[in-house]
């Protein structure tokens, strides 16, 4: 066993004088009374290890004994992740049944006793490497596969394998012969370090898919590719955690990974409440079925906010191996920094831009290339779609987390505060966020064949229009109503119709909050034609009118079930309206 | 001099007398087997240990180190800050060490350290308890629920410390605790006269520190407050609402701290800790599933509106909401400023526990209150109105002076009524965006036409049992 002595204590970082050789980011255990406080290797000056700990340090004393484990931060990866509500170094909060968590709190991160049932994939005789299935158990809805261990490396051959049959999660299911002949059990459960990306796959594609996810302004302004990534900045109130939900609801994955990095708890306890009762359309189960939530709220130990984001992605890259689509969700990516920073901070690192640590966008950059998708050594594909928030400091996006996250990532949701102080929600400003998928042929074909043959372009003029829009806006403000032509007022209202339409969506109206691709795409039609139309307005007075009587039969429509008689009643009021308006050319 | 005589009597500790090193607010010694975080007396000063290097402990001298000799006597005392717990605390008045500053008896209990474990996110109950406090701004823009935490965003000449006393005396609550941070002595003996004077007077408990005492201390406030607010939430079952004011003053002394620590400030001079530093506060804030919980109402004061810095913006990420006080002069009074106001949790109760139509009502209203905003300043730069900027302007004065001002105080079906009597008085039904179903069942029973005033007493009453009643009968004097 290697040991050490507490020599040193400024906050949560500690100083070990350590009696053998450590490892860079080693996991140590700090001995304080009764318990053990879980701490890592951070730096290391001669035989003075730099640790950070995971939790308060109160009462800790110069002499304390430390014990190195002898293995970096890592997750235990097996059948039963699934709805599990993890902290940030993966303890089932669950599991802990007292109301507050006392320091050194410590879990099982699967249920070791639970029993699957076992259906061979391969057959023995087989040679395998890292990743391979050997076998499949049933996890609440998806087929999860028992795959080769990640940590071997190298062919392997399979020596035996269990049948079908009812195992325990720990029992031997296949039993593996490398080169030399040395044999190697396998049970349901491994462990990964999660600093580490989890490989076991052939290449990485292009994102070529699109990732429905019910929200109008994303899926037809910026769409998310399957395996892409994208990020949300916004100043607090602009609608972040509300827009992240309605995603993590509606997204159409087969798994959802929630990391709630440093934010409130009582948004985690919604999903603890709603997710159990929400059913997931794809299954028929229930929405917790398809999600894990690492919660690591803002008044947990800083130090674990930055393993927590780590977690999350490798039981993603775990799912993803088994041909799974994946949704991580990491709110906020901020508050990891500003983590990164206080560590920084207390080893007396030179600072970069606003006392952020020097190297932060590659670290940044690092965690959001962990997404994609990949083609496995079945040939079979998986996905991870990774989406970020970030909270920049006083809505400033040109602070470095906003700029290094924006540089990592392929799509961009500007939250704007204008948008949400006049409760325009989603407040997704149409014009300046972006995504690169528009702009990947491959994409684009993929639209086509699932949406219409004239999508993009379409996409592109309904952009066009609400630029146009916001010109004509500021005309009118800087010359006066009545000092621009008619035309400009129809300009501004028909670029106000596609906002209230088609951005603005009602994420807690059961029928508005979700569009199919269908229902979507028959609304930029029937838009579209509005906006081709010409109008005979005799003053600007009319046009508002006019454009807020069809606005509010949309808002009626939009409520409305698609096809139901009622949204057919207000369909056929809006047609009346807009053929007496219609100028006859 | 500050001497805690309990303190004193532990006299079989250690005593360093040897002070290696001096700045303006810590001082270091050579001792051993020294608890992180653990209290101390320096001179009879309390201190606190912030950093352990080998031999060397470095102390944190709450009121300063003026006047301390390199031979000063240093005691340890074997713990962290700590808070004696037992319903003697009721109706008490005690400063940032939890010592008594209304000349009464230390109140006894079980002594627990501060700043203890956060509570598991698993264990915690979402919110579901509406607190009505009769000020539309609040109930009808931004209703709260027990369990919230959220923040008054004010300029420091507005009048804040009323608004969170009415806010507090009108809310339903088992038990207020009041953390005083930096209060000018007015405000002090202005809280205790009006906690004190109320029907239950040991429901109110104050931990105070004023602008007289030592800045530091005050960062010990939070905590003993919320240390209180835990054992008569977690252990009564209690509702506690607590109120801290004011937290930039709190965040003042962190920077003050970290910058006698040589740490490397961020933005705002503030040290780069400081949304964990607020956040261990704030999510402090907990519905139980025993019934207990603890609301948290605080003051953050701000520059003239300016919430991008540190303090206000690192608050808004970390709270549920937050309620903007700003004057209108159209109407001369202090109004809850619609736009950037935002209750989090408000989803969880309007139209559920609330009337059906109040969400969509109060969408409207705000819409509507903010096309008036862009038509005044069509006016503004001297363009011509239309008929339509006219009745939005029309509508938002009366809107403000119905139901933003702070001084309303009604229940909140009558607060959607006279939205609705404003919408009929102003627009057309197809002007509001409202679903048909609330329009047909609402716009047509709606008069038109807001009585005046009659509202207040009798409004007031549909929502307080009667032991409150007595309460807000009281004739609350503002600032």
């Amino acid at each position: 066993m290697r040991t050490g002595k507490v020599k040193g204590i400024i906050s949560n970082l500690v100083i070990v004088a350590a009696d053998s050789a450590v490892a860079q980011n080693e996991i140590c255990h700090i001995r304080l009374g009764k318990i053990f406080l879980k701490a890592e290797v951070i730096k290391v000056i001669g035989s003075d290890a730099y640790v950070q700990v995971f939790e308060n340090t109160r009462g800790l004393k110069v002499g304390d004994e430390v014990i190195f484990q002898g293995h970096l931060l890592e997750v235990t990866l097996g059948p039963g992740i699934l709805s599990k509500k993890y902290d940030g170094l993966q303890n089932d909060l669950d599991k802990v049944d007292t109301v507050f968590l006392s320091s050194g709190y410590s879990t099982d991160a699967l249920d070791m006793n639970s029993e699957w049932n076992f259906i061979p994939l391969a057959k023995q005789g087989e040679i395998v490497f890292a990743g391979c299935w050997l076998g499949e158990v049933k996890e609440k809805n998806i087929p999860h596969k028992i795959m080769v261990p990640f940590k071997l490396d190298g062919e392997y051959q399979i020596k035996s394998i269990a049948e079908a049959g009812r195992y325990k999660i720990t029992d031997t299911i296949a039993m593996l012969r490398d080169k030399n002949g040395n044999e190697i059990e396998v049970s349901m459960v491994q462990k990964w370090p999660v600093i580490k990306p989890l490989k076991g796959y052939r290449e990485k594609l292009r994102p070529y898919k699109l990732l429905e996810t019910g929200i109008r302004v994303i899926d037809m302004m910026n769409p998310m590719a399957e395996g892409g990534t994208g990020f949300i900045p916004g100043p607090f109130g602009s609608g972040k955690t509300v827009l992240q939900h309605a995603i993590a609801r509606q997204a159409k994955v087969d798994v959802v990974i929630m990391v709630a990095c440093g934010e409130r708890a009582n948004e985690i306890v919604e999903i603890f409440v709603e997710f159990p009762q929400l059913n997931d359309p794809q299954t028929g189960g229930k929405l917790i079925d398809r999600t894990v939530i690492i919660a690591n709220t803002s008044n947990m130990p800083v130090a674990s906010r930055q393993a927590s984001v780590y977690t999350g992605i490798t039981i993603a890259e775990y799912y993803r191996a088994m041909g799974l689509k994946v949704l991580v969700l990491a709110d906020s990516t901020s508050r990891w920094a500003q983590a990164l920073r206080e560590m920084s901070n207390r080893m007396e690192e030179l600072p970069g831009p606003d006392a952020f640590p020097m190297d932060l966008p590659s670290v940044i950059s690092n965690f959001y290339a962990r997404a994609g998708e990949v083609k496995l050594l079945n040939d079979k594909s998986g996905s991870i779609t990774l989406v970020g928030t970030v909270s920049p400091a006083g809505g400033n996006l040109k602070e470095p987390v906003t700029e290094a996250t924006k540089k990592a990532t392929h799509s961009f949701y500007a939250l704007s505060q204008s948008r949400a102080d006049s409760k325009r929600y989603p407040a997704i400003d149409p014009i300046e966020s972006y995504s690169k998928f528009l702009e990947y042929p491959e994409v684009v074909l993929y639209l086509q064949q699932t949406i219409a043959p004239n999508w993009k372009t379409e996409v592109v003029k309904m952009k066009d229009r609400l630029l146009q829009g916001r010109e004509a806006m500021e005309q009118i403000n800087i010359l006066g109503d009545d000092n621009v032509p008619v035309e400009y007022h129809e300009k501004f209202w028909k670029a106000e119709l596609i906002d209230f339409v088609v951005l603005q969506q009602d994420a807690f109206d059961n029928v508005d909050a979700f569009t199919s691709l269908e229902r979507l795409y028959d609304m930029q039609t029937k838009i579209a034609e509005i906006c081709e139309m010409h109008f005979q307005f005799s003053s600007y007075e009319e046009v508002g009118v006019f454009f807020r009587s069809i606005i509010n039969l949309f808002k009626q429509i939009n409520y409305s079930i698609y096809q139901s008689e009622e949204f057919k009643n207000f369909n056929r009021q809006l047609d009346k309206i807009l053929n007496e308006n219609k100028q006859t050319v | 001099m500050k001497i805690n005589k309990q303190f004193k009597m532990q006299s079989f500790k250690k005593i360093y007398t040897r002070v290696t090193q001096l700045t303006k607010a810590t001082c270091t010694l050579e001792a051993t087997g020294v608890g992180y975080e653990e209290m101390a007396l320096v001179d009879g000063k309390s201190a606190q240990v912030i950093k352990i290097n080998g031999r060397n402990v470095t102390l944190q001298v709450f009121e300063g180190t003026e006047g301390i000799k390199t031979d000063a006597e240093v005691m340890f005392l074997g713990k962290a800050p700590s808070l004696r717990l037992s319903d003697e605390l009721g109706g008490r008045f005690f400063n940032a060490y939890g010592e008594p500053i209304d000349g009464k008896y230390k109140p006894q209990g079980k002594e627990l350290e501060i700043g203890g474990p956060s509570v598991n996110p698993v264990r915690r109950k979402q919110p579901f308890d509406l607190i009505e406090t009769g000020i539309a701004g609040i109930d009808l823009n931004n209703t709260l629920l027990a369990g919230q935490k959220i923040p008054f965003f004010a300029d420091a000449d507005q009048p804040y410390n009323s608004v969170i006393a009415i806010v507090a005396l009108r809310a339903n609550a088992d038990r207020i605790i009041l953390g005083g941070i930096g209060l000018s002595n007015d405000d002090y003996l202005y809280f205790k006269n009006l906690f004190t004077n109320t029907d239950m007077p040991e429901r109110i408990i104050g931990f105070i520190n004023t602008t007289e005492d030592p800045a530091v201390e005050r960062l010990l406030i939070p905590d003993m407050t919320l240390t209180a607010a835990e054992y008569f939430a977690v252990e009564k079952n209690e509702k506690v609402l607590v109120l801290l004011t004011d937290m930039t003053l709190y965040c003042d002394a962190l920077s003050i701290v970290s910058n006698r620590m040589d740490q490397i400030p961020s933005k705002d001079s503030m040290p780069g800790s400081l949304y964990s530093d607020l956040a261990k506060i704030y999510e402090k804030s907990v519905q139980l599933p025993s019934g207990g919980s603890i609301t948290m109402i605080s003051v953050t004061t701000i520059s003239e509106g300016d919430i991008t810095h540190s303090i206000p913006d690192n608050t808004g990420y970390i709270t549920e909401g937050q309620l903007f006080l700003r004057r209108d002069t159209e109407i001369g009074k202090v109004i809850i400023d619609p736009f950037r106001s935002l209750s989090r949790l408000k989803q969880l109760v309007i139209g559920k526990q609330t009337r059906e139509d109040h969400p969509q009502v109060m969408n409207a209203a705000i819409r509507l209150y903010a096309d008036a905003a862009k038509a005044k300043t069509k006016l503004e730069n001297g363009f011509d109105l239309s008929d339509y900027d006219k009745r939005a302007l029309k509508f938002a004065k009366e809107y403000a002076r119905h139901l933003l001002a702070i001084d309303v105080n009604i229940n909140i079906s009558r607060m959607l009524d006279i939205s609705w009597n404003l919408f009929k008085q102003n627009f057309q039904p197809d002007e509001l965006g409202i679903r048909k179903k609330f329009i047909d069942e609402y716009w047509t029973k709606a008069t038109g036409v807001i009585e005046e005033d009659k509202n207040s007493e009798e409004g007031n009453m549909s929502f307080v049992n009667t032991s409150f009643k007595q309460r807000n009968k009281l004739d609350v004097k503002w600032q």
